[in-house]
């Protein structure tokens, strides 16, 4: 039972999603890793470094869903696994492989059960499908915020695969959010801001509480389409999934589709005007009032308190 | 350009689900359903494209039970041409529906293919990806943006370091995301006109393909609820509860 796990990496850089990828197909077998990269080198380096990896395979190419669907599929025989994480590259090609292979994919996995047993979220997580897959060959998405990621200190061998791989599809631009807070999907503490926030100076504000406090900034699709955040901070059912040790909701209403992102929180906290906001009731700890007083004496008493993290 | 767009009819977003009770599923007697938000994206970018000019003709495709046609009308009232159920009460994994699909390609050879990025109900995100790799088409996935050059597109996608733009040769596969438009409201006489569009039924056993899943399903449970926690009185005591929380935590 081997994995052939597929790394996602942006900008040069290894996800750190991959060793929570690792730690979880580890239940399947032997993993061995496949970066597609224009530059795989540095990203296979980080990627050798993860402990369970046997070894990391690269291919020299621009990744898009073809080029890297192609690399799978020339992999695929040699594995009975072929993992991906359920981010925005995994969703694009996995599908497009199972195609290929005629096998049909079990994705968004938040539990492996046993290695044909998967547990995945439905109906925006307002439901848990549990699923057997009788195939021969399985192929998963997996959801990196359920898993808790592998150690580092492994030096797995770095192999190049040298196929060529071609694309009608072409790579135009990449529109990156410039921002240096961590990682939304894996980050410990994540700071919601919802449309309540009132415009893009506003969530400035929330911007600052996450740099108190180390997290990442999130935000509802409202704030998101009324262009106060920028699209890659959305959480919910059609954004980004998380899972941080704590969540802390500003001025969000806790819509369902919202909620589906955020079940993995092991605590929410909530500030809301609203005491009968869904996301209140559900809060562990909640303060209700104004966001626009709160947040800045919020900011200031945790400075006091001075948690440097 | 020719246009086929495909729709599902689902669970309406705002209806609160509930898993039943012996672990079959969840219960969709009696809950209202309506066409799945994404697909009427993808139906208004069509729409929105055929408006600039370009376009001879759009398809609506969905495959599902009989009462699925509501979804169709809804489409045809929207500005598409005429639409085509694929009739089933199966449940139907997401490689089947694919592979009906791409003998609808086959039979209509469009230009363009329109889909949801995914559906509310099964979450699954597979369609569009499994359909452009059995009509070896390429594929720009979660689109905020559909622009026309030529024999080409220029999408721009939802990704997760931000956006990105692609280009496509058509014939393509494009999935739509909430983002890329404002879904119309259909007017009155667009949905009484909707009735006499045409609207072909045909049953999925006739397309020969094996309509039998290859999962099993154990069974569908609820989720774990959350208990109920407190209301703090003054921001000490959340800076507090913050800070016994992050103090708690371990070194990642
Ligand atoms: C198919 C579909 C998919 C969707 N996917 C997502 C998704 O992925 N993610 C997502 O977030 N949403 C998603 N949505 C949208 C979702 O349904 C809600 O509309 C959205 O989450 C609401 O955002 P909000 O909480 O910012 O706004 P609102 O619901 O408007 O809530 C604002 C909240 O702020 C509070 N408030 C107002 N002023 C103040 C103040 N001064 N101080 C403190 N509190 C204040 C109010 O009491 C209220 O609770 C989706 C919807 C659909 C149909
Ligand atoms: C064992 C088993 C149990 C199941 N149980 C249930 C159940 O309890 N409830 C249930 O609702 N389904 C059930 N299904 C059905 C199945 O999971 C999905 O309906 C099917 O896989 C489509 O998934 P999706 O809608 O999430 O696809 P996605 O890939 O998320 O859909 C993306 C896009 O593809 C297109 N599309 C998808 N489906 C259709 C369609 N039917 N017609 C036209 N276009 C379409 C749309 O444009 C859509 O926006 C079950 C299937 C199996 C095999």
């Amino acid at each position: 039972m081997s994995v052939l796990l597929l790394a996602d990496h942006d900008n040069g850089v290894l996800s750190p999603a991959t060793a929570r990828l690792v730690a979880a197909s580890s239940a399947l077998g032997v993993v061995d890793i496949l970066v597609v990269a224009e530059n795989p080198a540095s990203i296979a380096a980080e990627a050798a470094k993860i402990a369970g990896v046997q070894k990391v395979i690269t291919v020299t190419a621009t990744p898009i869903a073809e080029t890297i669907t192609n690399s799978l599929e020339n992999l695929a025989q040699r594995y009975r696994n072929v993992v991906a994480s359920a981010s925005s590259v995994g969703k694009d090609v996995i599908p497009r492989l199972a195609a290929k292979l005629d096998i049909q994919p079990v994705t968004d996995v938040v539990e492996i059960l046993s290695p044909n047993r998967f547990t995945r979220p439905i109906y925006a997580g307002n439901a848990l499908e549990t699923v057997e897959d009788p195939q021969a060959t399985h192929l998963l998405t997996f959801r990196a915020s359920a898993f808790r990621p592998a150690a580092s200190g492994n030096t797995a061998p770095v192999e190049s695969l040298d196929i060529s791989v071609t694309s009608a599809a072409k790579f135009l631009a990449a529109h990156r959010t410039d921002s240096d807070t961590p990682d939304l999907a894996t980050a410990q503490i994540v700071i919601g801001g919802g449309v309540s926030v009132g415009s893009a100076e506003g969530f400035q504000l929330i911007e600052k509480l996450g740099k108190t406090l180390g997290a990442a900034v999130g935000a509802t699709r409202a704030a998101v389409d009324a262009g106060y955040a920028p699209n890659d901070w959305q959480i919910g059912q059609t954004g980004k999934i998380i899972a941080p040790d704590l969540y802390i909701a500003i001025g969000i209403s806790g819509a369902l589709q919202h909620l589906a992102g955020i079940q993995g929180a092991k605590k929410i906290f909530a500030i809301n005007s609203d005491p009968e906001a869904p996301l209140v009731k559900i809060a562990d700890v909640a303060l209700i009032g104004d966001l626009f007083e709160i947040v800045p004496q919020l900011v200031t008493e945790l400075e006091r308190l001075g948690l440097k993290r | 350009m020719k246009i086929l767009v495909a729709v599902k009819r689902v669970v309406d977003h705002n209806v609160r689900i509930r898993v039943r009770p012996d672990g079959t599923g969840v219960e969709t007697t009696g809950v209202r359903m309506s066409m799945n938000p994404f697909c009427k994206h993808a139906v208004e970018a069509a729409v929105q494209l055929a408006e600039k000019g370009d376009v001879s003709e759009i398809v609506i495709v969905s495959i599902g039970p009989k009462q699925s046609n509501d979804v169709i009308l809804t489409a045809l009232a929207m500005g598409a041409r005429r639409g085509i159920l694929i009739e089933t009460d199966a449940a139907l994994e997401t490689l089947t529906i694919a592979k009906l699909l791409a003998k609808v390609v086959s039979e209509e050879q469009p230009d363009l293919i329109l889909l949801g990025k995914q559906a509310v109900d099964d979450d699954s995100n597979h369609v569009g990806q499994m359909l452009a790799a059995l009509t070896n088409r390429p594929q720009a996935t979660f689109a905020s943006q559909i622009v026309v050059k030529g024999a080409e597109l220029e999408v721009t996608r939802e990704v997760d370091y931000g956006r990105e733009t692609i280009s496509v040769p058509l014939p393509a596969v494009v999935t739509a995301d909430l983002r890329l438009n404002t879904p119309r409201n259909a007017a009155l006489p667009m949905v009484m006109k909707a009735r006499s569009k045409p609207l072909a039924v045909r049953p999925a056993t006739e397309f020969g393909v094996d309509l039998a899943p290859r999962l099993r399903t154990e069974k569908i449970s609820p989720p774990t609820e959350r208990v109920p926690g407190k209301t703090v009185g003054s921001v000490s005591d959340f800076a507090a509860a913050v800070a016994s929380e992050v103090n708690e935590m371990e070194a990642l």
